[in-house]
């Protein structure tokens, strides 16, 4: 079962070392487990398009105003719930700082019915 | 020498935009093209200083900008293939130099204005950063005038403008004119932050001065290269509409204190502007489907158009309005549309309107609403609820001079009221 | 670039009509097909809703496991595209495509360049990580 683990984070560090999380990596791709892993742009750096009525527009910045927003992402296929918290643990310990993993189970998207 | 930097000055101001354009489409950078035209100009003062004022200093500038702009970009290359694969990103990364073009004659390049000026008003930025980029880039305003102009500290503008041009290169923002259906929303958003520019010289929310000059001019000039650039109706609309505010800039302030419509000296209005005003509205509106700014240049022009307070054509603006509510249902168009409807003749129908936006709870901290309800209450002679009204404005006024004027009434209500009140 | 559309929408207990539903879903299939085409889909993923999530957090030295989202918003994160695009443009047009949530109407598109994790470090790294 797939799991994505999503990391928020309140700083978004000027330059980001990923040595840790390369480890983390290589680690998970040993257990067989590793989908991806992915930082994220800093919120700066996103626009939002919104839909209205049916017509859309673009704002700045993310949808929310939220003083932690989205840092990166791991997605792996674990066992259980248990096991992907597990691995949230060790995301966390290889971000180093004050970030929170959201854990969230991927269900697929099922049989793709014809066009 | 003095010559030497007035005539460098005059032609940063009028082509610095255009020059600056060109340079961020060849590098990618606005950094880079930034610096290459500071240096140029750096330049340039000295050359014309030691050999004489060119024939042509535009071009002079443009090519010295050019071949320091390569230069650069050379340098920024050869570095970033020296270093090993980088464990961090660095904004060389994005740079794409167009060096083939590049060697052509300087005074050939097409103008980029308008890439210029669709990529610094992209919606993806937040509206400050697009006024600050616009400003900075085409209106040629340097970082201190732009921060005192928006009675913002220097260095948080400066940081705005890093962070507006980081983001344009990590987010990849297109240097490109919209084409089909994207053209008309991102056309809207450039006359918007035009607008705005106006409106903040025009108007200013706070502080002790009520116009300030110098960013109406900037945005009637930054109206005419857009005009000049694409032709489109909207576009000679909004240049009209700002003419024709324009127009009244030394009859709306006397001795420091607000003069309304009705009560301006109209001798002192701008001919000339109302004028050029006039002339593009009609332009406008034989040129397109009619649009926002079109209907809103149109009842400018009604307001120009009347000698005397008392020949305003009320019913023809209430008309204007009413189809502008159509097209852009807001509060303050409501607001205005009810203030016409009660001014031609239809004094309690206009405030009957305007009590159901403040039910509708609509404007109840906008300081016009309560300024024009009381307005149309003293012209009944309410003047009980006409003083309550004023003085709930001058409560939620942020402006010096508008509050000033509140005052005036209130101290003119309060003497008609007698002691009552 | 690839950008990341992160797909934000009210959840509701309500199940979608069956035309709601099928709105949906052929908005979908339009643009993962469409994308497919042109070699620029890399990815899309429904997520189970927010009742199903678990939030991890480091404190003192301890890891502390919460049920639910890190935040209640009104919108939560529904899913997700990843799109190589030539830019933001091209990404706001897709984005605009993409439908946003249960019933189709509601909610935005968060867009954001993915940089890329910088270069794999060689052998050493791995190395080290056995030897702890």
């Amino acid at each position: 079962m797939r799991y994505i683990l999503l990391i928020y984070s309140k700083e978004v560090p000027e330059r980001r070392n990923y040595d840790a999380h390369w480890r983390l990596i290589a680690e998970a791709e040993r257990r067989g487990v590793f989908v991806a892993a992915e930082p994220l742009e800093a919120p700066s750096g996103a626009a939002t398009v919104h839909l209205e009525n049916g017509r859309s527009f673009v704002s700045d910045g993310p949808f929310a105003e939220t003083k932690e927003q989205l840092a990166g992402f791991y997605v792996l296929d674990c066992q259980s719930q248990e096991e992907a918290l597990e691995w949230a643990a060790r995301v966390l310990a290889a971000c180093g700082g004050t970030q929170k993993v959201e854990v969230r189970r991927m269900p697929g998207m099922g049989a793709r019915s014809s066009a | 020498m003095a010559d030497v930097r007035s005539i460098a000055e005059a032609v940063f101001r009028e082509q610095s935009g255009r020059i600056i354009a060109g340079l961020i489409r060849i590098s990618g950078s606005f950094d880079m093209a930034e610096e290459a035209l500071q240096d140029a100009f750096a330049s340039a003062m000295d050359a014309w200083a030691a050999r004489g004022i060119p024939a042509n200093p535009g071009a002079w500038i443009m090519t010295a900008a050019h071949r320091k702009l390569i230069d650069a970009v050379r340098r920024e290359r050869t570095r970033s293939e020296k270093q090993d694969s980088l464990a961090y990103e660095t904004a060389s990364a994005g740079i794409s130099i167009d060096v083939e073009h590049a060697s052509e004659n300087p005074m050939t390049f097409p103008d980029d204005r308008l890439r210029l000026i669709f990529t610094c008003c992209h919606p993806a930025l937040n509206v400050l950063a697009q006024i600050a980029l616009t400003l900075r880039t085409l209106g040629g305003l340097s970082t201190p005038e732009i921060a005192r102009a928006f009675l913002m500290p220097e260095p948080t503008l400066a940081q705005r403008l890093v962070r507006a041009k980081r983001k344009i290169q990590e987010a990849r923002i297109p240097y490109e004119v919209p084409c089909g259906d994207r053209l008309a929303p991102r056309l809207a958003a450039v006359q918007g932050v035009i607008y705005l520019i106006f409106n903040e010289g025009y108007s200013a929310t706070f502080g002790p001065e009520l116009v300030r000059g110098d960013l109406c001019a900037e945005a009637i000039r930054l109206g005419r290269v857009l005009c000049e650039l694409m032709a489109d109706a909207e576009n000679l609309a909004l240049l009209a509409l700002m003419l024709l505010h324009d127009s009244r800039r030394n009859a709306r302030v006397l001795d420091g204190a607000l003069v309304t419509l009705d009560e301006q000296d109209r001798s002192l209005w701008d001919r000339k502007a109302i004028v050029e005003g006039l002339e593009l509205v009609e332009t406008a509106l034989r040129c397109g489907p009619v649009g926002p700014y079109q209907l809103q240049a149109a009842i400018a022009a009604l307001h120009a158009q009347a000698a005397t307070p008392a020949e305003t054509d009320w019913l023809q603006i209430a008309a204007l309005y009413q189809r502008l509510l159509a097209m852009n249902p807001s509060p303050v168009v409501a607001l205005n549309h009810a203030a016409a409807i009660a001014m031609s003749g239809a004094l309690e129908d206009g405030l009957r309107r305007i009590d159901e936006l403040e039910r509708a709870a609509l404007l109840g901290d906008y300081y016009l609403l309560h300024s024009a309800r009381a307005d149309l209450l003293r012209r009944l002679g309410r003047m009980e609820v006409a003083l309550a009204e004023y003085r709930k404005a001058a409560a939620l006024t942020k402006n010096a001079i508008e509050l000033r004027f509140l005052e005036r009434r209130i101290a003119e209500v309060g003497g008609a009221c007698g002691t009552s009140c | 670039m690839r950008y990341m559309m992160l797909i934000y929408s009210r959840e509701t207990p309500d199940p979608l009509t069956p035309e709601q539903d099928h709105q949906v879903r052929s908005g979908h299939r339009a643009v993962m097909q469409e994308t497919a085409q042109r070699g620029i889909f890399l990815g899309a993923e429904p997520l189970a809703p927010t009742s199903t999530a678990t939030t991890v957090r480091v404190q003192d030295g301890r890891t502390l496991v919460s049920d639910g989202p890190f935040a209640e918003t009104k919108e939560q994160l529904a899913g997700y595209y990843i799109l190589e695009c030539a830019n933001l443009d091209e990404a706001i047009e897709w984005a605009a495509r993409i439908p946003t949530g249960c019933k189709g109407q509601e909610g935005c598109i968060e867009i954001r360049p993915m940089p890329g994790l910088t270069k794999r470090p060689a052998g050493p790294a791995d190395q080290a990580a056995v030897n702890h």
